[in-house]
């Protein structure tokens, strides 16, 4: 009974898929604006000077290129030509689909384990001590400390015009 | 005037109650430099009446400022939470990093349940409400000493929320009374703990230890009903004890147990919040107070100049006094939080909704838990007062010196003493000495027994008070000798002898007869006069009181 209710919705005009397309993302509403950090007691306050989180793609689906170069950052991956671009848009697109299902009133599944209750531990010690080991990968130790870079080395700021560094 | 009692108690570093003048004011003008003792920002959620500065400038507005804190406190359990390591503090590098710590591939987080129950618990003190399905998320941000690339943390349903923390403040012209205010509980959450980074700048590296990477953390996210360092000093102090009361934390903020973060903004009444700056890296309560104040003071004065206030993160420079701009975190940060795949929700029960026939490892009910509270604080002030009679700010001071409470009661069981002598010694004599000599109770060198012994012996009039004073400070020395010895050595005993004492005032007076005239005069220091001088012949053995019965007996009609 429950596939047949799908299908009935599926089958609905695509005036009104268009429509869910570029509702608002039903994530950022459980999670408030993200770019603070969910804090919400931030939300009233003056904006701040610094960029906030480019805008999701609209109707139509192209994505900005400051979006490309905010997500670069974020993701540490390189979406090194136009074809990639273009298939980001597609994969976007094609999982637009999904607001097409009503889901009003209905809580977001987030794990298919959902009807199940995390597992807890004993407080009891059984791990550790295995610094060697767990130093082994690192190319570069000091003194059983691992090596890192003095502080996060920030990405290149690229150009506006063309956003990526090899085409 | 304050209290004597209160200002010799007054354990340094540690805001017991807190001094408001009449209010939260501000000064206006620049920063004059580091000491930022006496600004305050006005409150905007008490009704309190302003009081300006002295000399107004040209269109002066008034300010109201904003204090919303962080608090992190590391989870006092034998392992970590998602992972079987052990948690302590000062390890060899490396030493306690499982491979999830490690964040090696092919590992999974497993959940603590001490670090659950610690939660509830927490929650339960600050009179939360407890989610009884809370949930999981990631925080995904780069850093050297997070090696997952994300924390797992509670953003969206926490396990506790919508609480309130109780706090006394010091108020009115006298300071002497004391208002309770309240700041509500956002929300209490668990996360993990990051590495440590050591900043090595002569190599321009930054060598990192995971030991500390996975350890369990509760954040409890406070309102922003605060308006001054002094209010969040005090907040933070009296969580600090409900965490060390209940066990869930050792909070000592010098080891790193407990961290706060401040994020402070000011705005003209009426109108709306102003950006806010957050400042991070406070590792004493004296400094969270100062770097508030401070804070606060610099974004009144740059508005007042016509600046503006970057939503930036500064740390506090304690030598300097003052907050700087921390290295610039490529800008606003973008968490891109998703819920955490790996763990389902955790449900936790009460009596009412136990499932049947459960593990009882598996489960937690958050009724037997409640039931199983330990005293917490603000109870145990209010049973100070009602058993011992002190006052309110006593049983403050008793509560905020570690190990003061403890050696108080101890005094109590060995002495007949009344308790509000005892209460005076131990927060006046006894405090005021630990101070001066800058101590803690744990080094004292006088012992509760000892105190107790001397307390004893001025009960039962055996040596005056001024004498026990002396006793007292030998016993300081340690040299190993009790009360009684020191007495008998040094023959401080009060003259038992009544008659004794009447002949030597009889002859005192007889060998002053000038005094004697000025007191049938009338003159009213004529006979405190003659009282020290029978003291002084009785070799200060004699009580003050009695003598001057005596005197004033022998010299009525």
């Amino acid at each position: 009974m429950l596939a047949r209710t799908v299908r009935v919705r599926l089958r609905a005009p695509l005036g009104r898929l268009r429509e869910f397309a570029s509702k608002a993302d039903p994530w950022a509403k459980a999670w408030g604006s993200s770019a603070d950090g969910g804090q919400g007691q931030e939300a009233e306050r003056a904006s701040p000077r610094t960029r906030s989180t480019p805008a999701a793609p609209q109707e139509g689906g192209r994505v900005s290129a400051e979006l490309i170069e905010h997500l670069q950052r974020l993701a540490l991956v390189d979406f090194g030509s136009r074809e990639a671009v273009a298939r980001l848009e597609k994969a976007i697109a094609f999982a637009d689909r999904l607001h097409a299902v009503d889901t009003d009133g209905v809580e977001p599944m987030a794990s298919v384990l959902e009807d199940r209750c995390v597992y807890l531990r004993a407080d009891n010690v059984g791990e550790g001590s295995c610094a060697e080991e767990v130093l082994q990968n690192s190319r570069h130790i000091v003194e059983e400390y691992f090596v890192a870079p003095p502080g996060n080395i920030p990405l290149p700021k690229l150009g506006k015009q063309d956003p990526f560094s090899h085409s | 005037m304050a209290a004597p009692i209160l200002r010799r108690g007054f354990p340094g570093g540690r805001w017991a109650l807190v001094w408001i003048h009449g209010g939260c004011r501000h000064r206006n003008g620049a920063p004059t430099g580091p000491t930022h003792g006496s600004t305050r920002g006005r409150s905007s959620v008490a009704q309190q009446s302003l009081q300006t500065a002295q000399k107004p400038r040209k269109g002066e507005h008034k300010w109201e400022t904003v204090v919303g804190l962080e608090v992190h406190a590391q989870i006092s359990s034998n392992s970590k939470l998602f992972s079987g390591s052990k948690v302590c503090f000062a390890a060899p590098p490396n030493s306690l990093v499982s491979f999830f710590d490690a964040s090696l591939p092919g590992t999974l987080p497993v959940l603590n349940r001490r670090c659950v129950e610690a939660a509830v618990m927490t929650g339960l003190a600050l009179n939360c409400r407890i989610n009884k399905k809370s949930l999981f998320d990631r925080k995904h941000y780069f850093y050297a000493d997070l090696p997952a690339g994300y924390q797992i943390t509670q953003q969206r349903l926490p396990i506790a929320a919508q609480g309130s923390l109780k706090y006394s403040i010091c108020t009115g012209q006298r300071r002497s009374q004391m208002v309770t205010k309240t700041v509500r509980i956002k929300q209490i959450q668990l996360e993990q703990d990051s590495g440590k980074s050591l900043h090595d700048d002569l190599r321009c590296q930054t060598l990192v230890d995971l030991n500390r990477a996975g350890v369990g953390l509760l954040e409890v996210v406070l309102e922003p009903d605060l308006c001054c360092g002094e209010e969040a000093a005090t907040v933070v102090r009296e969580l600090q004890l409900i965490l060390q009361a209940l066990g869930a934390s050792q909070a000592n903020m010098a080891e790193g147990q407990l961290r706060v973060d401040a994020n402070i903004s000011v705005h003209h009444p009426g109108e709306p919040l102003g950006v806010r700056t957050e400042v991070k890296n406070l590792n004493s309560i004296r400094f969270l107070a100062k770097a508030i104040d401070y804070e606060i003071q610099r974004q009144i004065s740059e508005l007042e100049n016509g600046g503006e206030i970057l939503n930036e993160t500064r740390s506090f420079d304690h030598k300097l006094g003052c907050t700087v701009p921390m290295r610039d975190k490529e800008g606003e940060q973008d968490y891109r939080f998703m819920p955490e795949p790996n763990l389902p929700p955790l449900v936790l029960y009460d009596t009412s909704c136990l499932p049947a026939g459960a593990d009882p490892q598996q489960v937690i009910n958050i009724d037997r838990i409640r039931d199983s509270l330990p005293e917490l604080p603000s109870v145990t002030r209010d049973r100070l007062v009602g058993e011992y009679g002190m006052l309110p700010e006593h049983s403050f001071v008793l509560l905020n010196e570690v190990g003061l409470l403890e050696f108080f009661q101890n005094v109590m069981k060995e002495t007949r003493a009344e308790p509000k002598k005892v209460t005076n010694w131990v927060l006046n004599t006894f405090l005021g000495y630990l101070k001066q000599q800058n101590l803690a109770v744990s080094e004292s060198p006088v012992t509760p027994s000892a105190l107790a012994e001397l307390l004893n012996l001025l009960d039962r009039k055996v040596i005056s008070s001024s004498a026990a004073k002396q006793v007292f400070g030998e016993l300081c020395k340690a040299e190993g000798k009790t009360a009684t010895q020191i007495v008998s050595e040094q023959r401080l005993e009060l003259m038992q002898d009544r008659e004794e004492l009447e002949r030597l005032c009889h002859a005192t007076m007889d060998e002053h007869p000038q005094v004697v005239m000025d007191m049938k005069g009338g003159n009213p220091r004529a006979i405190n006069k003659l009282i020290g001088l029978v003291r002084r012949a009785s070799l200060s053995r004699a009580d003050p009181t009695v003598i001057k019965e005596i005197l004033e007996r022998k010299l009525s009609p």
